[in-house]
């Protein structure tokens, strides 16, 4: 078992150098560069124009700033951003727990409603309820969620006005030295109301976020629940007399939900990439507009060492499910 | 369980929505456009984020509310000397630095805070030069590394300011947020802990508020100078809520989530302006949108073809659809609000089918030629792509077939001021209220060799000397003959073709008190109330 | 076996006539209505989009700003002649639409065709010759799907330029990975059967046995996963058009066309609705035929 965590582990250092180098490369060969960008529509001196660029650091070799780069890195020094002057870390994890705090609600939306309905379709296959579920969840598969969300803004924000337009809560809320976990925040903190702010600011982002992997949950619980029915053990039981919601609830579920943990594991990696569009939506203020927003800028640092960051991050969960699923499931250490 | 409560408290958020953002009487709530890109005032030159940084500043020099006059702040007077090289100012006394975590001021504004603040960007040995980039884009941009000489301390309360050469709208200059003055006692306090990068994360000024908290992307709060130099604030709070979408800020407005915000989308003005809640101030911009046909390139090299451009670009109809009614067609590159207009320079009239003739007779038929749109929205060019459409329409009728191009905004400029667009969009805001800051735009300095932001890269020696003689000038009324001139000169040569100026509108609640549009197209809380 | 598995295989077994591989896929496709409606849609969009010129009522192009945001024919202040509205410079929003529908196909068989071409023949490569050569091109893929793809595809199209062929090409790159895993995982277990030890024996090159002897055998999943990439290779495309980096002005490209409704959410919902709408009919299109080929060509992968 070590063996096999140890070997996993070590797998993904190269994955994660090779990330690096590919985001380095990319990055550094889009044209424009980021003094421009602060001067906007003004205008330098040539020279002076690439005095500043080496004040940046950005006059050496390429494969050297590479270098220097990893090394920096390897040393937790992720350098500073070109725009805002703070180092890109703190710039980081003042953001990544507005992108978490959406990411993780989208996922608990994700799973509730999504396993349960695809136990009730797998339940009932072939009947209405299988159909209107599948269907639905097709639909939401094909969902362009860019649209949806503005189509749940037109609808809840603007015509019914339940919902706040944007934003994580209240102004009128502050908390001095928050973890920038809003709904964490606003409990601890006491002050009345600011809970419920929290919470109805989060509505809209959250399903607009959690729709695609609702829709991926619910399809694969469906079919793991089917194939786990067919099998020996639940006739079984069935055929012994157990309610039917003892079998399927407990018995089937249980076995069915296996490949369900592994699409979950997968799904990260799409809601970061969702998460951009729904940064972007909402002004929701976490690391997939403000990535979007640094490349625009070339503020090299910021996007690489965000790139990298959450890289790392998905790499991680990856790693944990794959880890996870080795322990579920005693075949596949063996297999490896 | 669990999910029942969720609902349940949500439910209840909703009921209390609005209810609750009644207890915050005294916070003024302004829904800003983007992020600043940080507290430093002389680092960057966006709009956005010089409007972040000026509640917390002021600078020796400042405009009057709502004109473009400077007037005495930190500086309460001022000498010219008769050479125009050197200027001495004489401080305000008994002014006071913000207090904020980690610092408290144990003296009053001095000269030492000037000489300080200037010979950061000035003096490349200063030991703040390099702190957080080194890098003055704005003091850069307008050429400050070589036009100030050095900035010196007479005695504790007067400075002497050095010029290499006569600049007559240095004055105006001195208003911009890159002279803002900073703490020096905050800067030693600095050093000596080993935070310098503190200075423009954590800024301390002598302004009406102070800062208080930045959650990234998110919220900037501010509250009050009790002990503010012109007296204290109205409210108690200012909070800039960042919304980067137009529609989410008119929302966000119109549900009372925010009082006041700058940028509506064109589209929502009617709108807005029908909401009995609502009142919308507006005031003409400081700012021009032109477009430019790149003189090196031929067919632009010729006097006619241009002309005959200027005449197929239907203006009243960019004006309709691209700010619903929101700007002027424009005739000069100079906009009417900055002294020293033109008004007897009449526009070229849409006439394509004159134009159509015009290009004939010059050999100019179905002519193949790449236009570039911006790709931003810029406060003289709301919607660059849509502008692009209605160009190419236009063009189209005269028998120009544009191909719609555009780069990302940093390669776009880049290109641009290199000289790589043959035909293209690009405007001006202005920095200061004086003329030589939009004419200098298109001018090569006599020596036949376009620079970089002379985007048409159009020269001509007479304009060139006009220019000169401009800067030289310290007699407004000589000036203004001066500028005259220069715009007739370049409405007959017609190297670009001026399009619109936009009109600033500030939404705002019916409770805002005393918010006044700024001609330079800033945007001031100083002394906004709330009813 | 599942019990999906084994239904579909009753089906099959049961007209004991000779079926050729394609006419049972066919036939089971046919019994599949979902799969069926889809295809149906799929064609109309295909004729759509052959014969826009005939079909649009209005030039996709024509602007006239006196008539810019007209609402629906059936709305109030509606004009019959502009069906679904006219957008923020008076063009007509249908003929936009039924324009749009070029894209929409081209841009799903360009980006599919690219990273098909591209990950099939990494996958064989990788497949056949194990070692260094795999462990580069496998890591290789690993990277790319560490990255989030949308953010891999703006930087790419960041560093080409805007415009629609290069958001195709971005998309194709981050949808390289599946293609090739896939074919790499096909061929490792076709060569160890016999049929291709025997042509091993007798003598076969390794490019003949690519491409005329395993490849063939791979092709089930493939098909599949082509067919549900259109889908997501118009849902990318769509999304870089929304942020702005996609198709260039005046192509209607459906979601460049959402990107420019955005300002009018609050003043005009038919310039936000029906290029979404319009989206999402297509890509839920190709998914459902996409389920319905996966069920007919391989029973065990039925869902």
């Amino acid at each position: 078992m070590i063996r096999f965590v140890i070997q996993r582990v070590l797998l993904i250092i190269p994955t994660f150098l090779g990330a690096a180098l590919l985001t380095f490369v990319l990055i550094h060969a889009i044209p424009g560069d980021p003094v421009q960008m602060l001067l906007g529509e003004k205008v330098i001196d040539p020279v002076r124009h690439q005095e500043l660029l080496a004040q940046i650091g950005l006059d050496k070799p390429l494969p050297i700033q590479f270098v220097d780069y990893v090394w920096n890195v390897l040393q937790g020094d992720f350098g500073k951003s070109i725009q805002s002057k703070e180092s890109v870390l703190s710039d980081f994890f003042q953001l990544f727990p507005a992108t978490l705090e959406l990411a993780f609600c989208a996922m608990v939306f994700a799973v509730v409603i999504g396993i349960p309905a695809g136990v009730l379709a797998a339940e009932r296959r072939g009947s209405v309820y299988d159909h209107t579920l599948m269907g639905a969840a097709l639909t939401g598969y094909s969902m362009p969620i860019f649209w949806w969300g503005l189509l749940l803004i037109l609808f809840f924000s603007l015509y019914l006005g339940w919902t706040p337009v944007s934003g994580r809560i209240d102004l009128d809320y502050y908390f001095e030295d928050g973890t920038n976990f809003m709904l964490y925040d606003s409990l601890v903190s006491g002050q009345e109301g600011a809970f419920a702010s929290a919470v109805s600011h989060l509505i809209l982002p959250t399903i607009v976020l959690g729709t695609i992997p609702l829709a991926v949950i619910a399809r694969m619980t469906r079919s793991a629940m089917l194939e786990v029915l067919g099998e020996d053990y639940v006739r079984t039981a069935r055929a012994k007399g157990l309610s039917g919601f003892r079998v399927v609830g407990i018995h089937a579920l249980r076995n069915a939900l296996i490949p369900v943990v592994t699409v979950i594991g997968l799904q990260v990696g799409t809601l970061m990439a969702g998460a951009i569009l729904t940064e972007n939506i909402f002004s929701w203020p976490g690391v997939g507009s403000w990535l979007v927003n640094s490349i625009y800028q070339r503020d090299y640092p910021s996007v690489q060492g965000g790139v990298l960051l959450i890289a790392g991050f998905v790499i991680l969960v990856n790693l944990s499910v794959d880890l996870i699923y080795g322990l579920l499931n005693p075949r596949i250490r063996g297999r490896r | 369980m669990k999910v029942r409560l969720i609902t349940a408290t949500a439910a209840f958020a909703l009921m209390l929505g609005t209810a609750m953002s009644a207890q915050a009487a005294s916070t003024l709530r302004y829904c800003s456009e983007g992020s600043p890109e940080g507290f430093g005032p002389q680092l960057f030159d966006a709009g956005t984020t010089l409007d972040a940084v000026r509640p917390v500043f002021n600078r020796l020099i400042e405009t009057k509310f709502g004109t473009t006059d400077p007037v005495a702040s930190l500086a309460e007077k001022w000498e010219v000397s008769d050479d125009g090289l050197t200027y001495t100012f004489h401080l305000r006394q008994g002014v006071k630095f913000h207090t904020v975590k980690g610092f408290k001021p144990t003296r009053d504004f001095n000269a030492d805070d000037v000489v300080f603040s200037f010979n950061r960007m000035l003096d490349k040995n200063n030991p703040y030069h390099a702190v957080n980039g080194g890098t003055y884009a704005y003091f850069e941009g307008m050429g400050m590394p070589d036009k100030m000489k050095s900035v010196e301390k007479v005695d504790d309360m007067t400075v002497k300011v050095t010029l290499n050469a006569p600049e007559a709208p240095f004055i105006a200059e001195l208003g911009m947020e890159w002279a803002s003055i900073l703490s020096k006692e905050y800067a030693d306090q600095l050093e000596k802990e080993g935070k310098k990068e503190q200075i423009d994360l954590v800024p301390v000024g002598t302004g009406p508020f102070v800062f208080v908290d930045y959650q990234k992307d998110a919220v900037i709060r501010y509250k009050a100078n009790k002990d503010y130099w012109r007296g204290k604030q109205k409210v108690d709070n200012l909070v800039f809520a960042i919304t980067k979408d137009p529609a989410v800020r008119k929302a966000k407005l119109e549900k009372g989530e925010c009082d006041i915000y700058p940028y509506p989308a064109a589209a929502d003005l009617a709108e807005l302006k029908a909401n009995p809640k609502l009142t919308v101030e507006e005031s003409e911009g400081p700012n021009v949108a032109y477009m430019i046909m790149n003189n090196k390139m031929k067919p632009w090299d010729n006097k006619i073809v241009r002309q005959a451009v200027n005449m197929a670009i239907n203006k009243d109809a960019i004006v309709k659809a691209v700010f619903a009614g929101g700007a002027k067609p424009a005739v000069n590159p100079l906009p009417p609000t900055i002294w020293g207009y033109n008004d007897a320079v009449k526009g070229y009239p849409y006439d394509p089918a004159k134009a159509k003739e015009m290009l004939e007779s010059q050999g100019v038929k179905d002519l193949k030629v790449d236009l570039w749109y911006q790709p931003v929205s810029r406060p003289y060019n709301l919607d660059g792509k849509k502008m692009g459409e209605l160009m190419q329409a236009d063009l189209a009728k005269v028998g120009i077939n544009v191909n719609l191009v555009t780069y990302d905004w940093a390669e776009y400029l880049k290109r641009m001021h290199a000289g790589e667009s043959p035909l293209g969009q690009i405007g001006w805001g202005a920095d200061i209220g004086d003329p030589d800051n939009f004419m200098y735009l298109h001018g090569c300095g006599g020596t036949g060799n376009p620079p970089g932001q002379n985007n048409e890269k159009w020269c001509n020696n007479e304009y060139d000397a006009l220019l000169k003689q401009g800067l030289e000038t310290s007699d407004q009324a000589k000036r203004v003959e001066i500028y005259k001139k220069a715009q007739e000169l370049i409405h007959e040569e017609a190297p670009i073709v001026p399009i619109v100026h936009s009109v600033t509108f500030m939404p705002m609640s019916k409770k805002v008190d005393g918010y006044v549009i700024d001609p330079l197209g800033i945007h001031n809380f100083e002394n906004v109330g709330l009813k | 076996m599942s019990e999906a598995a084994k239904t579909a295989g009753t089906i099959v077994a049961t007209p004991a006539p000779v079926l050729t591989p394609r006419r049972e896929v066919w036939l089971s496709l046919k019994s599949n209505r979902g799969a069926m409606a889809a295809l149906i849609l799929i064609l109309l969009l295909i004729l759509c989009a052959i014969f826009a010129p005939l079909l649009a009522p209005h030039d996709y192009a024509a602007q006239n700003v006196d008539i810019a945001l007209t609402p629906p024919a059936w709305a109030e202040g509606g004009n019959s002649s502009f069906l679904l509205g006219t957008d923020g410079i008076g063009r007509d929003i249908l003929s936009r639409l039924i324009y749009g529908s070029q894209f929409s196909l081209m841009i799903g068989l360009i980006v599919v065709t690219l990273s098909l071409t591209v990950g099939v023949l990494l996958g064989l490569v990788s497949g056949f010759h194990r070692g260094t050569v795999d462990t580069l091109i496998m890591r290789l893929m690993d990277i790319i799907l560490a990255l989030p793809s949308l953010l891999l595809a703006i930087v790419i199209v960041v560093l080409l330029g805007a415009g629609l062929a290069n958001a195709m090409i971005a998309v194709a790159i981050t949808n390289i990975p599946h293609y090739a895993r896939l074919t790499r995982a096909a061929v490792m277990s076709e060569l160890t059967k016999d049929y291709v030890v025997a042509s091993k024996v007798a003598g076969a090159g390794t490019l003949r046995l690519m491409f005329k002897t395993v490849l063939p055998n791979c092709l089930a999943p493939l098909i599949v996963q082509s067919t549900l990439g259109i889908s997501s290779a118009v849902l990318d495309a769509a999304a870089l058009g929304f942020l702005g980096l996609g198709a260039q002005p005046p192509t209607p490209e459906w979601g460049t066309m959402l990107a420019d409704a955005r300002q009018y959410i609050d003043s005009a919902w038919w310039v936000v609705t029906f290029p979404g709408l319009a989206i999402l009919v297509t890509v839920l299109a190709f998914n459902l035929l996409g389920d319905g080929l996966r069920d007919a060509l391989d029973p065990k992968l039925k869902r």
